[in-house]
């Protein structure tokens, strides 16, 4: 069962080739159907693999497919690592990406490039498959690089507004920086081990010097920060939101900003030999991002803006979990977190949708009674990342507070107070949006800040905060909004993901240790070089018991802002949050600024030096010719002229080597 | 004059073979300046001869400081292919003088480079 | 005596040389070189190779410069404007140089060698015989070991010969040769036709 591990990329990819050759002729909405029975065969096989796992040793095993680089000592194939982290991973991807397929038959029902849409889907899962199941480095960056461009091309799905194609452009960009760190990385793992495959270097990564263990991490940790959203590289995700929402919900959510984490996992030896600043590095950027995120959202007048920051949020609280050791409990955050927040994301897309593409809170309101069954699964979401026990949410976030607690209490109490936050604004999002007043027929509020849609279609990107860019917010223009529940094809992935965000934390609850399945079924991948947390069931409860009346309390304060008016909502929503503590700004400014000096400065270097150079050397070569070209007189004279002397020359050299 | 030139003759009046080969170089090299200064191809031809005469010279006076009939049978050699080189040289130049009967050795510089 | 006929001789070959290098009139040249080569024959008999001196009369001087003759007189090709001026720059410099380090080079190793400037094996071929005539002794060694060498400058006559009448043959889109009436005084060659043609040196027919 195990060695059709190859058809899981495999069906994805036939999706792909059969949609662009025939895709426009398929049309609406076979592409769809196709394009999910693709994704959803690749789940069975998944789930098929993963139950033959259990019978290999280790529960790993490796398939080569063929051999792609043989250059000499440089030897790469295209193979699959079939372990407990991929099968873990290459589960939640497919069986999410397969309700997504589903989802987006629905929601883009009516678009004129329907098909492309299911195309550019399949190419993302196919990447995103070879990025997990990669045997080795290059294939992984292979399916990195694959991601990544399918997330431009999604996110400027309707690229003819330009916003929305500097949005796709600037992912793309940012995402570049990180990418360099992860090739210097792959050209040290080379250097150093003479392999990069993970099966050869990864057991004897320990044993390497502590300076190219560091830096080896740090060079990958750089490429995680741009591919999962970090400071400083996380700019690229709120602007993301221009796409449509099932690409938020898959790409931006469930799998290619989890990506950086399963790297980072997947090389837990090498970095549990970098020097201890490392990891410890890799914590504070986890979560302080966590926080800073946070903190923007709770002001965010998007409804998606809103999710897009708490993504950021939820991917630092991850990063937190590697830092401290606790990788599993890293992969355990990420599938809870795929679950809850593509159900939120789905939801918000079945409100917009329902709401005829509007997308500002401050025009919602109410919709409880209008849209049942997304409030119903938009609330499990809301309490699964609010973290209210039993909820998938609850369990794994308290696992990272725990693991953080055992390291150092300071990043501990960050964690938790941004716990609170993540909490209120979320509470925040569901009050607004689902219950009170219904205020879209209401007249348009003038805006804190201006609403531009075609703000600043530089690369630079627009600001922060700007209201959505599908929609034309002006004063004084509303129409008719009938909110409706959305099809079938919609809400049914909604129910099934919330069943899952509800039980999802089933998988591994901390009190015994037979019920710590996941802990148990990641151990040889993690387990060696993990941290050890071993408390007593007293310890453990007690942190829960603080988790809880943290969440509960988040929800409270919100509840008292947004529902009974008791404080006022300017106390939690200061302009510096919705600018995003004006980051982007700052960004763009340098950019625009000395940035741009350098590049230009850089691009005069090029063009004047090592172009310079280069058409130096034909110019010396051409007019070197010119004056040697001369000597071809065309005269006979002086030919024998030329061939005399070089006959007395020979002859002098000669009478110089005689015995006289 | 028909002295025999063998080499026990060469210690008594003071005649030495060699003079011959400084006799013979001198010749090779006036021959080798008029053939690069002048132009007009039929003294260049003349003057190739003397470059061969003076090579000839020199062939039968190594036939005789080493006792060896080669050096002459070199020679005869050298008489029949200076004789067809002529031969083939003068049948060119008739050829180009044709068309051009003021042509001289610096007009043919079709090959320039 | 040999050194007194080895001097007359050398005077007049050098004599000749000069004259053929230094005439302005290249029948002058053709007639120098006459004495040249009749010095040369003069200097083959005072080494006792009678056969070569002979030959070079009959062939060298009375083949070759005959037919050097001819084409000066059949061509016209007697003028004289060489000797004033080169029109290459340096190539007369540099030619009298080039010509004086070479033989600078030649007397350097013959004055320093004399007579043992002549280092290779004795008798390689065949001694010379005082008892055979020199006619005999050549043409046995033609004939035996130099045979084949023989066969071929045979073939190479006939090659010369053949290629020499195809190349000199008048073409037929020519125009002939006009009457030597249209030679004018100084010897000049007027065809009324020149005037159309361009000019451009081409070889063959």
């Amino acid at each position: 069962m195990v060695s059709l591990v190859w058809l899981i990329p495999a069906l994805p990819l036939l999706g792909f080739l059969l949609l662009l050759a025939v895709g426009p002729r398929l049309g609406e909405p076979i592409a769809g159907w196709l394009a999910t029975a693709m994704v959803a065969g690749s789940f069975v096989v998944s789930v098929l693999a993963f139950i033959g796992l259990h019978s290999q040793p280790d529960h790993t095993t490796t398939f080569t497919l063929f051999t792609w680089i043989p250059a000499g000592r440089f030897n790469v194939d295209v193979g699959f690592l079939l372990d407990p982290l991929s099968s873990a991973m290459i589960l939640f991807i497919t069986g999410v990406g397969a309700l997504i397929h589903l989802y987006s038959i629905g929601y883009m029902h009516g678009d004129k490039k329907f098909s492309k849409f299911f195309l550019y889907l399949n190419l993302f899962v196919f990447s995103m498959l070879l990025l997990v199941l990669g045997d080795n480095l290059l294939l992984t960056f292979v399916g990195w690089e694959g991601v990544g461009t399918c997330s431009y091309l999604l996110i400027s799905f309707w690229f003819e507004k330009p916003a929305n194609a500097s949005a796709g452009k600037k992912a793309f960009v940012t995402n570049r920086v990180g990418d360099w760190g992860f090739m210097v990385g792959i050209f040290i793992t080379w250097f150093t081990f003479g392999t990069i495959q993970y099966t050869q270097f990864i057991p004897v990564s320990p044993g390497a010097a502590t300076t190219t263990a560091t830096i080896i991490s740090l060079m990958l940790f750089i490429g995680a920060v741009g591919k999962s959203a970090q400071i400083p590289l996380y700019l690229w995700l709120p602007d993301a939101m221009a796409g449509p929402t099932p690409v938020s919900a898959l790409i931006h959510a469930a799998t290619m900003v989890t990506a950086g984490v399963y790297v980072m996992v997947r090389i837990n030896p090498m970095l549990h030999a970098a020097s201890p600043w490392l990891p410890t590095l890799i914590a504070w950027v986890g979560v302080i991002t966590a926080l800073f995120a946070a903190t923007i959202a709770m002001a965010q007048t998007d409804i998606k803006k809103v999710l897009a920051y708490s993504t950021v949020s939820q991917l630092g609280y991850m990063f937190l979990a590697v830092g401290v050791g606790g990788y599993w409990v890293a992969i355990f955050h990420m599938i809870t977190h795929a679950f809850f927040k593509a159900l939120l994301f789905l939801g918000a897309g079945s409100v917009i949708h329902g709401m005829d593409d509007e997308q500002d809170l401050r025009r919602m309101g109410g919709l409880r009674k209008l849209m049942p069954i997304t409030a119903a699964t938009f609330i499990v979401g809301w309490l699964a990342i609010a973290g209210v026990p039993p909820f998938s949410g609850f369990w794994s976030k308290d696992e990272i507070l725990t693991y953080a607690f055992h390291q150092n209490i300071a990043l501990y109490l960050v964690g938790l107070f941004t716990a609170l936050l993540t909490a209120f604004y979320m509470s925040r999002q569901v009050f607004l949006v689902f219950y009170g007043k219904a205020r879209w027929n209401d007249p348009a509020e003038p805006s804190t800040h201006e609403a531009h849609s075609d703000a600043e279609a530089a690369a630079e990107g627009a600001e922060a905060g700007a209201a959505a860019v599908a929609t034309a917010v002006d004063a004084g223009e509303h129409h008719e909004i009938h909110p409706h529940e959305s099809p079938w094809t919609m809400w049914v992935p909604l129910v099934v993901l919330a069943v899952f965000a509800a039980i999802a934390g089933f998988i591994n609850l901390p009190f015994a240790d037979s019920t710590k399945y996941l802990e148990n079924w990641l151990e040889p991948v993690t387990g060696r070089y993990g941290a050890v947390v071993d408390y007593s069931n007293g310890t453990i409860v007690a942190l829960l018991t603080i988790s809880t009346i943290v969440a509960l309390s988040g929800i409270g304060v919100a509840f008292l802002v947004y529902r009974r008016r008791k404080l006022p909502a300017a106390w939690f929503e200061p302009p510096l949050f919705l600018q995003g503590w004006h980051y982007d700004a700052a960004v763009s400014a340098f950019m625009g600024g000395p940035g741009r000096a350098g590049f230009n400065a850089l691009s005069w270097f090029d063009r004047t030096i090592i172009d310079g150079a280069v058409n130096g050397i034909g110019a010396l070569a051409r007019d070197t010719g010119s004056i040697v070209r001369r000597t071809q007189s065309g005269l006979v004279r002086t030919y024998a002229l030329a061939v005399t002397i070089g006959a007395v020359l020979l002859m002098l050299f000669v009478l110089t080597r005689v015995n006289w | 004059m028909i002295l025999a030139a063998t080499s026990t003759a060469v210690n008594d009046s003071g005649f030495q073979p060699y003079w011959y080969l400084i006799l013979g170089a001198l010749l090779f090299s006036i021959g080798a300046v008029g053939l690069l200064v002048r132009r007009n191809p039929l003294v260049m031809l003349m003057c190739v001869e003397l470059m061969l005469n003076a090579v000839n010279l020199t062939f039968v006076t190594f036939g005789t400081m080493l006792n060896d009939i080669g050096g002459q049978v070199i020679v005869f050699f050298v008489l029949v292919v200076a004789a067809a080189e002529v031969v083939v040289g003068l049948g060119i130049i008739v050829a180009v003088m044709r068309r051009r009967p003021d042509a001289t050795a610096d007009d043919i510089s079709a090959l320039r480079g | 005596m040999e050194a007194a006929v080895f001097i007359v001789c050398a005077v007049i070959v050098l004599a000749g040389a000069f004259g053929v290098v230094l005439s302005r009139n290249p029948v002058h040249s053709a007639l120098s070189l006459v004495a040249t080569l009749f010095g040369i024959a003069v200097l083959f008999l005072n080494q006792d190779a009678q056969l070569l001196a002979v030959v070079q009369v009959i062939v060298y001087t009375g083949a070759i410069v005959v037919l050097i003759l001819f084409v000066l007189m059949l061509l016209g090709v007697d003028r004289d404007d060489d000797l004033d001026e080169d029109p290459i720059v340096g190539q007369r410099v540099l030619a009298i140089l080039a010509g004086l380090a070479l033989l600078g080079g030649l007397l350097a190793v013959f004055i320093a060698g004399k007579n043992e400037v002549a280092t290779g094996q004795h008798s390689a071929t065949a001694a010379i015989r005082t008892d055979l005539s020199n006619i005999a002794q050549l043409g046995r060694q033609i004939f035996t070991t130099w045979i084949f060498a023989f066969e071929i400058t045979a073939g190479l006559l006939t090659v010369a010969v053949i290629g020499a009448v195809v190349m000199a043959r008048r073409p037929d889109s020519y125009e002939p040769l006009p009457e030597p009436a249209d030679m004018d005084d100084d010897g000049r060659y007027v065809d009324p036709a020149d005037e159309n043609e361009s000019g451009s040196a081409e070889v063959g027919a």
